[in-house]
């Protein structure tokens, strides 16, 4: 019987005019079984809505390469994303591209198992505040994986996961974005051996108040090659994302256990790591399960360089390390807060060529922004890592 | 000729679909096929068992007006719940159907009709199917996938509104229809319910009718049931009533907890009391260029500086809200919300 549903179905769609390629696709999506793959042809295909996978169990969505089969959202007049994948489980897509979304590229919510593979998500006219916010976007997702991927151009995150468990982000590229990859109050996430270069920010970890997963939890950034991130921020104003320093390597903002270890960090020009509170944002803060600071964070073994010159001036923090330290920024920037009521903060190990700088803007309160008058601390031996982090020779 | 090929193709799918696990297989592939209306199907005249009704705050749908019937299996009730809500016996069908008159204001008159949506409760749950109408009017067919229509109408202000109006797909029901992963009914709530309508044997409260039909098992005293204001009619709330009746009716099926819209932490569902949450003050989380270079989603005092009037403004699917169901603007809405944000105080 199943067999003749398919036949019918074949039919019934290479019935169909290379214009109804979309519904073509959507309807294969409606009508898809476990353990069906369904083929996104080779060419370049115009949609014009969102397509939509909902309620579904192992299936695979496969193209035949990046390159080759791509969905173009140019000319799309409804639905805010390009593709949506809602309450489904064990989805994989694999080796196309996703172009021009009006909104975000790749959602993905309340899936079980998801894996983006060799899948890029791309706007084409360059960095633009009119470009759809995230590329490969899972939110609300367990066990997540994505890899080989590229994501180019998106307004706020190329690579973003968000409120998720189980994460793997590894062997992919991220450029022309505001953030390359960000990890927002997720768990258990593992971001290895990818490329993030010529975004606002390279690397963001951040918690965020008033979600429904209030708080993330053991995040490892190691072995990724994170530079040039020298973009300007080109978010849309009223978007947290719009806060990162043009020049920013990697920034952990308001979050909790995190390690960013064996990356080389480089040649961003404002902040190479830099570990804020919440408080940074200047928002305000209604949420009473939130906590704002920043706990056990570990950086060690980085390799950082940074060529000698100005960061960013288009900020005012940019313009305050300007004034303190000229053409010389610290590698690593900490706010300094700590959570009164967690001892472990930040601690600093083994990183190569990395200055460090602590605003202490608790203590320099209202000054912290008058660099002449406030008191910035160099000193890192209130950093130490506790346990000695061992230095491994491959990802674990 | 190919449409023809197509649908005759779909209604053997379908006879095959009807023997698999396939959601499909609740499906008829005409509306006819239902029965739910006697003579010209394109009249609507319900039969014996088909009921009418009328929610009082309505989702606004491109202007297109709606009728709406209920259909319960023989002999079998709704179980009332505490909350409000409706457990419908497996077999219960929701009918809507969405039209356009030439000219609204003439409402009755050269009426077209686009689509009727069904919400069949099943074994497996709820499911939505769209039937898309055909040009003549004669029929409606199962269109899986949705449809896209030109139409035209002259709007209330005697101008001709020319779009291209979209059926949603059998996903796109349950974009909107979920509730923790599950598809529900959304309009026939006790306090949308819970005012007149005229009947063709008289007017009467539409839950004491369901009640004395035996519809409705449990009804508690119909004056302690809540009701929910028709936004249009300034005699039936207060502004904040009826600015929160829209937003209720408009973006609570997917901004509250166990909805889609619950990842920007942003929930507009009528029962809703912190001020945060409900957009005040709030920063957006993931809205992209939605922002339109603002910083709240509700600015009290405000309303030109508030995200949600924006998005209520827009027609560009990547920053317009809802993201679906919508191609032009619900004029009257947004002055109803921006008439409650300007007023509100700021702290």
């Amino acid at each position: 019987m199943r067999y003749l549903i398919r036949i019918l179905c074949l039919i019934l769609i290479s019935n169909l005019s290379a214009d109804d390629i979309e519904k073509d696709l959507q309807t294969q999506f409606i009508l898809a079984e476990p353990g069906d793959t369904i083929i996104i042809p080779e060419g370049l295909h115009n949609i014009i809505g969102t397509l939509s996978i909902d309620g579904k169990k192992n299936l695979i969505i496969r193209g035949f390469g990046m390159d080759k089969s791509i969905l173009s959202f140019t000319d799309q007049a409804e639905g805010a994303q390009g593709i949506s994948i809602t309450n489904s489980s064990n989805i994989t897509l694999q080796g196309f591209t996703v172009r021009d979304a009006k909104g975000d590229a790749i959602k993905t919510q309340y899936v079980d198992g998801i894996i983006f593979r060799a899948i890029t998500t791309e706007w084409t006219g360059g960095p633009k505040p009119s470009n759809g916010a995230y590329g490969l976007y899972p939110v609300q997702c367990t066990n997540v994986l994505i890899e080989f991927c590229i994501a180019n151009g998106a307004s706020d995150a190329g690579i973003y996961v968000g409120q998720s468990k189980d994460i793997i982000v590894r062997n992919s590229k991220a450029f022309n974005n505001v953030a390359g990859i960000e990890i927002e109050n997720s768990i258990n996430a593992k971001v290895y051996e990818n490329h993030s270069y010529n975004n606002t920010g390279g690397i963001l970890v951040f918690d965020l108040p008033d979600l429904v997963q209030t708080k993330g939890d053991n995040i490892h950034i190691y072995q990724n090659l994170i530079e040039n991130n020298n973009l300007n921020n080109f978010a849309p104003p009223g978007n947290i994302v719009g806060k990162v320093l043009p020049g920013t390597g990697v920034m952990i903002l308001a979050a909790n256990n995190v390690h960013i270890y064996e990356n080389t960090i480089r040649n961003n020009k404002s902040v190479g790591t830099g570990i804020v509170s919440y408080f940074i944002t200047e928002e305000p803060m209604t949420d009473n399960t939130y906590n704002p600071y920043t706990s056990d964070i570990h950086i060690y073994s980085n390799i950082f360089d940074r060529k000698v010159g100005l960061p960013t001036l288009d900020y005012e923090i940019g313009q305050l390390m300007a004034i303190k330290y000229g053409r010389t920024i610290p590698d690593i920037i900490y706010d300094g807060m700590q959570d009164p009521d967690i001892s472990a903060g930040l601690c600093l190990q083994n990183n190569i060529e990395s200055d460090f700088t602590n605003l202490d803007i608790e203590h320099n309160f209202e000054n912290w922004y008058s660099p002449f008058i406030s008191n910035f601390s160099e000193d890192k031996s209130n950093f130490k890592c506790i346990s000695n982090h061992r230095i491994s020779s491959n990802s674990y | 000729m190919q449409k023809i090929v197509r649908r005759a193709l779909t209604t053997l799918l379908l006879i095959g679909i009807a023997f698999s696990s396939n959601p499909l297989k609740y499906a008829k592939p005409k509306l006819s096929d239902y029965g739910f209306f006697i003579g010209d199907i394109a009249n609507q005249q319900p039969s014996e068992n088909v009921l009418p009704y009328e929610v009082s705050a309505k989702l606004f749908s491109d202007y297109a007006i709606k009728s709406r019937f209920v259909v319960l299996p023989k002999g079998e009730q709704i179980i009332y719940q505490s909350n409000g809500e409706f457990a419908y016996p497996i077999g219960s069908t929701l009918i809507k159907s969405f039209y356009y008159p030439a000219d609204i204001r003439e409402p009755e008159k050269n009426i077209r009709l686009m689509e009727t949506r069904l919400l069949i409760n099943t074994n497996e749950g709820w499911i939505g199917y769209p039937y898309v109408w055909n040009k003549t009017q004669t029929e409606a067919f199962l269109e899986i996938a949705g449809e896209r229509l030109d139409v035209s109408f002259i709007n209330s202000q005697g101008n001709e509104e020319s779009f291209n109006y979209s059926v949603p797909n059998f996903n796109q029901c349950k974009g909107c229809h979920v509730n923790q992963n599950k598809m529900k009914p959304i309009g026939t709530k006790a306090r949308l319910l819970n005012h007149e309508y005229n009947y063709p044997d008289g007017s009467m409260n539409q839950l004491k009718k369901w009640s004395m039909l035996g519809m409705i098992n449990n009804l508690p005293e119909i004056s302690t049931i809540s009701h929910t204001p028709n936004y249009n009619d300034p005699k039936d709330g207060t502004l904040e009533e009826r600015a929160r009746a829209w937003i209720d009716m408009n973006c609570a099926h997917c901004h509250r907890l166990g909805a889609p819209g619950e990842t920007s932490g942003l929930f507009l569902n009528i029962e809703e009391k912190n001020k945060t949450r409900l957009g005040v003050y709030k920063p957006p989380v993931a809205a992209g260029r939605a922002t339109g270079n603002l910083k709240y989603t509700i600015s009290p005092g405000s309303p030109e500086r508030s995200i949600m009037i924006q998005r209520m403004l827009s027609k560009d699917p990547g920053i317009m809200m809802p993201e679906l169901g919508r191609k032009l603007v619900h004029k009257e809405g947004v002055e109803l919300v921006s008439q409650w944000i300007k007023e509100m105080k700021k702290d």
